[in-house]
């Protein structure tokens, strides 16, 4: 019987959930001592550029579960979650920003350079607080999950679903890309924010600090996979998955759907803000074009590919697309999106439950968790 | 003491007077009444769907309803759960709870359960999470997260798994159940949610004669403990459970009474006649 703790069975019983675990608790120690402790040169090291292509990867790899979460398990397409995401890479790209000091171009104590140029005399309100980093770090949380609460509050409880649910979420984030385009909504116009020195006292391009946000990504990810997994287990878990297959059935036996929803909703901004604030500095740049309705259009697409319901399919899926695009782009990258379109073409065709699904049907005597339908 | 305060003691007994039960107001004489329809209209673009219906359930009866297609039997089911609001007319669950002011959900709390007219149980979860789905209980969020179910919930899940006779499949996904198994465990589900109303929207509809027997036998176990309204058009099987028998037709209530006196009111052999 299912009287157990869904905390108890965390671990148990699902071979993808272990597999990946265990990968990830390789690559999170292989790679850092790959890269610190052998010289250049030798066999073992692993570049820095390969570390920290990996640390991205892993914040997309969060990313992708978060969109699992709303999609997978809620039936909730959002085609938006690149703007959660998003915002809090700006979040965490501000306090990067104030941390310059009088290092910039104009070498203001106070003022970004973005500022200076502008002529701007005196920091807007909403930069306040952005040099310290738990202020930061709050933001990275608040920001996001307050936009969800408020955009999901409206749009369930008015009970748009669906096609139109996808299109406003795609409004939301080309909304918010024109918004941050714009010089003086005081985020850096469409150059974004850049030129970061330090975090937390130490220096952003530094190796220890690299290995640091490396390490960072792979706790955050490990960390955010075990709550989704928490979640999915729980009984609320199964609310949300009967919420994707029959939404006002699961009105009739009593459940405060909307709410339901709402939460997932914020839950999974939040996440998306997280791999966002531990993207930036990784990449060392945030703008505008994190908010492109095809970024959030490209995360569906890593999760279909893997195998949207399972979590470590969301996982699997964004690493493999975003290896492919790391590979296309660098050698025909005309050719990337047709490339992608062919993908998804061809997953939803031939393989409704992605790779991971595609793997099972290989190697496993159990069937693939739950199918999901339409 | 009469036949309707026996019953409303009887019904008391078995699940408290509380805020919600059926309890007389000052100057109402239908004390063992537990569902109140008057008047209620319902239309959709000009079609009157429901035309000023009246209706009234007594508490622990068994009352089916039938009538040609489209007479408007499952809207009224869609009122009285919340689904979909009248434009005129009262509904009142015993005499204190106002159906209309109430959501879905606020109605399936306070004891209202519906199975639908083609069977929606969860096909992707087990029989057993489906039951654990509807099992009575507090169903916020913060609930469902933190906490599994507890020894109670536990047990009347066990109970209603005997009663829906499917203890050997719990561990099966609904999708895989046969039609009329999947009609069961949606009345299970129904009783799950230990709703004082059931609201049955054709539960035979496409089940062999073993099935609708243990259907009949199912449906009339429940009576007495629960109110239990079923909407059906095979009159056999309407024979074989009603007691009472409401005939509604292009929107309102056309004959009530037993079966017999039904199917011999000319008015109703007419409509029948004149499909
Ligand atoms: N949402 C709606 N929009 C428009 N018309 C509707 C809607 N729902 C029901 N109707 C119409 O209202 C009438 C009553 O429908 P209802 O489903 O209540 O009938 P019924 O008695 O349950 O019939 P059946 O025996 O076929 O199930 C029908 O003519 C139907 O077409
Ligand atoms: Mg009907």
């Amino acid at each position: 019987m299912q009287t157990s703790h869904p905390a108890i069975r965390l671990l148990a019983g699902e071979r993808g959930t272990q597999v990946f675990l265990a990968l990830l608790l390789t690559v999170g120690v292989a790679a850092p001592i790959m890269h610190l402790a052998f010289p250049e040169g030798s066999a073992l090291h692993l570049s820095s550029y390969t570390m920290t292509l990996m640390g991205k990867y892993m914040t997309y790899a969060l990313l992708a579960i978060a969109v699992d979460l709303v999609w997978g398990y809620c039936g909730i397409l959002s085609l938006g979650h690149a703007a959660f995401f998003a915002l809090g890479g700006y979040a965490m790209g501000m306090y990067l920003m104030r941390q310059i000091g009088t290092r910039g171009v104009y070498g203001d104590p106070v003022l970004p350079d973005f500022m200076v140029f502008l002529n701007w005399q005196e920091l807007p309100w909403f930069w306040h607080g952005f040099d310290m980093f738990w202020f930061a770090a709050l933001m990275v949380i608040v920001v996001p999950g307050l936009l969800a609460l408020a955009f999901g509050w409206l749009a369930f409880r008015s009970r748009v679903t669906g096609v139109y649910l996808s299109i406003i979420t795609q409004a939301l984030t080309y909304a918010l890309m024109l918004a941050f385009f714009r010089n003086d909504m005081g985020f850096g116009g469409n150059n974004g924010l850049t030129d970061f020195k330090d975090i937390l006292g130490a220096n952003i391009n530094a190796p220890g600090t690299r290995v640091a946000l490396f390490v960072a990504s792979a706790v955050a990810l490990g960390l955010g996979y075990l709550a989704c997994r928490y979640i999915t287990l729980s009984r609320a878990g199964r609310v949300v998955q009967a919420i994707r297959d029959a939404e006002s059935r699961t009105r009739f036996i009593g459940y405060r759907v909307e709410s339901y929803k709402l939460w997932v909703f914020a839950f999974s901004a939040v996440l998306a803000g997280i791999a966002g604030a531990l993207y930036v500095p990784q990449v060392g740049i945030i703008n505008p074009s994190e908010f492109q309705p095809i970024n959030s259009i490209e995360i569906v697409i890593w999760v279909a590919v893997g195998g949207r319901g399972t979590l470590y399919g969301a996982v699997a899926g964004a690493v493999l697309v975003n290896y492919a695009k790391t590979y296309f782009t660098a050698t025909i990258p005309e050719l990337w999106l047709y490339a992608l379109g062919t993908l998804f073409v061809i997953v939803t065709l031939f393989l409704p439950k992605g790779v991971v699904g595609l793997a099972d049907k290989f190697t496993s005597r159990e069937p693939a968790a739950r199918a999901v339908t339409a | 003491m009469n036949a309707t305060t026996a019953l409303r003691n009887g019904w008391q007994k078995v699940f408290g007077a509380g805020a919600r039960s059926a309890r007389p107001a000052p100057g109402d004489t239908s004390h063992g009444t537990i569902l109140y329809l008057e008047d209620i209209s319902v239309s959709f673009d000009g079609f009157k769907a429901l035309n000023a219906l009246t209706l009234y359930i007594d508490a622990g009866e068994l009352r089916c309803i039938i009538g040609p297609n489209g007479a408007g039997k499952t809207t009224m089911m869609d009122v009285i759960t919340g689904k979909t609001r009248p434009d005129a007319g009262s509904a009142w669950f015993g005499q204190t709870t106002d159906l209309l002011t109430l959501s879905e959900p606020q109605i399936a709390e306070a004891g209202i359960g519906r199975k639908f007219q083609k069977p929606t149980v969860f096909e992707q979860h087990t029989v057993m999470e489906n039951l654990e789905l509807a099992v009575a209980g507090t169903k916020t969020i913060w609930t469902t997260l933190g906490s599994p179910l507890d020894r109670r919930q536990h047990e009347r899940i066990e109970e209603v798994l005997e009663t829906i006779r499917l203890q050997d499949r719990r561990s099966m996904r609904a999708g895989m159940l046969s039609h009329g198994q999947k009609q069961w465990l949606e009345i299970g589900m129904l009783l799950a949610q230990e709703p004082r109303l059931l609201l049955v929207d054709e539960p035979v509809a496409g089940m062999t004669p073993q099935e609708v027997e243990r259907t009949a036998e199912l449906l009339l176990s429940l009576a007495g403990k629960h109110s239990v309204m079923v909407v059906e058009h095979d009159m056999d099987f309407v024979r074989s459970i009603a007691r009472r028998v409401t005939v509604l037709h292009e929107g309102h209530v056309l004959a009530e009474g037993t079966i017999d006196e039904v199917q011999n009111d000319p008015r109703v052999v007419e409509v029948y006649l004149g499909e």
